[in-house]
């Protein structure tokens, strides 16, 4: 479940963690975690090992581990999901303080465990580390395609401006004493999400025309 | 919502992965023909918009909220294939600056988020219509039941992927009664916040909603002369 986007994970510092190419990071981070997806998941050492490699990373990084930590929270929908699966599972039933599960369904429900938190670390980490511009900047490198940058870098710099906008249309509700409490508030929700795409929209057709006014062809690089 | 590292095998998210590109290639050039020239900040501005909407809680009562997941809304506002490149963008850029979604499930994410999830709400809305009498009224309705379908279809398919690379052996017929539970009912907030905002869009600007083009089109400017006033 994707909400709580509402803050920025960069964490300023000028460790080698931050100073190094976004691409050799994004590389770094997908090679890293691939590695751990495909490790079987009851190789306990080997993930031991990667928490261990993981962990002299963020230590060189400088980046509180707490500040880390507290962020793992984004996992948490699919630590329920996790937790249910040794009870759904089949195979040989096991008992664990009193309660009968399913034996590989447990082994299944750690591995998932572990491989999706050392995978939330990672990406946090480079979050953490990396600004977004430079993140796009290294997928540049690692050859994506020009009008997916391009796209790609323009959600980068208005995602604080489209969300500022919906800020100010927040407090504009709440100063006016509205507080959404149950679904008969859905509608007053709704039509400022629709405000919001009417306002979006015609802001990138001015960005389209100011750079057509500054003599962007179409096509070209922006 | 998003699927996180270690949930599918590494082959499976690999194949994932290509099927993502190869979609991504196609919408890329499908988006040309829906936006012409000026994809790049319209596209990036819709993205950052589904972003935003997804941030948007919509409580449900009890302390709980659930909020939008776009794919529908999105499909029907810009196009099928601008959709699909927004959509990915948006989950490229949860994952990499946002944690939410692992990287190697990227793949997976956006082949059923941007691509199932944006693909079978177009299609029913765009069937539904076909059969259905032109009318502005009926273009927010229609996208509701699109983006209520297009939920349990996007659960179908993260089962159909479970069963090719899942980790974790969960019986079958199980995963699919409980997912397609749970989405029936996701489904219905999902209809709602969808037609609600489509419905407020088609009031105050009909012209930008992609999926209402075909009503405008059938519009009649209909001129009435008043009669001329002799004066007696």
């Amino acid at each position: 479940m994707g909400a709580g986007h509402g803050h920025r994970l960069h964490y300023h510092g000028h460790s080698p963690v931050h100073r190094a190419e976004p691409h050799h990071k994004l590389l770094a981070l997908v090679g890293f975690v691939l590695l751990v997806v495909a490790t079987p998941g009851d190789a306990y050492p080997f993930f031991a090992g990667y928490l261990a490699v993981l962990a002299a990373v963020v230590a060189r990084s400088g980046v509180p581990p707490s500040y880390l930590l507290k962020r793992t929270v984004v996992e948490l929908p699919f630590v329920v999901f996790a937790l249910i699966v040794p009870f759904v599972s089949r195979g040989p039933q096991t008992e664990v303080w009193g309660v009968t599960v399913s034996e590989p369904g447990l082994v299944a429900a750690g591995a998932l465990l572990m491989k999706g938190t050392l995978g939330v670390l990672a990406s946090l980490l480079l979050a953490a580390t990396t600004e977004p511009h430079d993140v796009v900047r290294g997928l540049e490198r690692l050859r994506m395609p020009a009008p997916l940058v391009q796209i790609l870098s323009f959600m980068v710099r208005y995602l604080d401006v489209v969300g500022d906008e919906m800020g100010r249309m927040r407090t504009a509700l709440a100063s006016r004493g509205f507080t959404a409490r149950n679904p008969r508030h859905w509608p007053v929700i709704a039509r400022s999400a629709g405000a919001l795409f009417i306002r979006s929209y015609e802001r990138g057709e001015r960005v389209h025309l100011a750079m057509l006014s500054r003599g962007h062809a179409p096509g070209e690089r922006a | 919502m998003h699927v996180p590292d270690g949930f599918l095998d590494a082959p499976t998210s690999i194949a994932t992965g290509a099927v993502a590109v190869a979609a991504i290639g196609v919408a890329l050039r499908g988006a040309r023909r829906e936006l012409d020239d000026k994809a790049a900040p319209m596209a990036g501005l819709v993205a950052t918009f589904v972003f935003a909407a997804q941030m948007l809680n919509f409580p449900v009562g009890a302390g709980t909220s659930g909020h939008l997941l776009g794919g529908a809304l999105a499909a029907v506002l810009v196009g099928p294939w601008t959709a699909m490149l927004c959509l990915s963008v948006v989950l490229l850029v949860q994952s990499l600056l946002f944690a939410d979604g692992g990287v190697t499930a990227l793949g997976t994410n956006v082949v059923l988020m941007g691509v199932v999830g944006v693909l079978a709400g177009w299609l029913v809305f765009r069937a539904l219509q076909a059969v259905l009498p032109k009318k502005q009224a009926l273009v927010a309705p229609l996208a509701a039941v699109a983006a209520y379908l297009s939920v349990p279809i996007t659960a179908l398919a993260f089962v159909g992927l479970y069963a090719v690379g899942g980790t974790a052996p969960i019986p079958l017929d199980t995963l699919t009664t409980a997912m397609l539970g749970w989405h029936l009912v996701i489904g219905l907030g999902e209809a709602a916040i969808t037609g609600l905002v489509v419905a407020s869009i088609v009031t105050v600007r009909p012209d930008l909603v992609h999926g209402a083009r075909r009503v405008l089109a059938d519009r009649v400017v209909e001129i009435r002369t008043p009669v001329a006033r002799t004066s007696a």
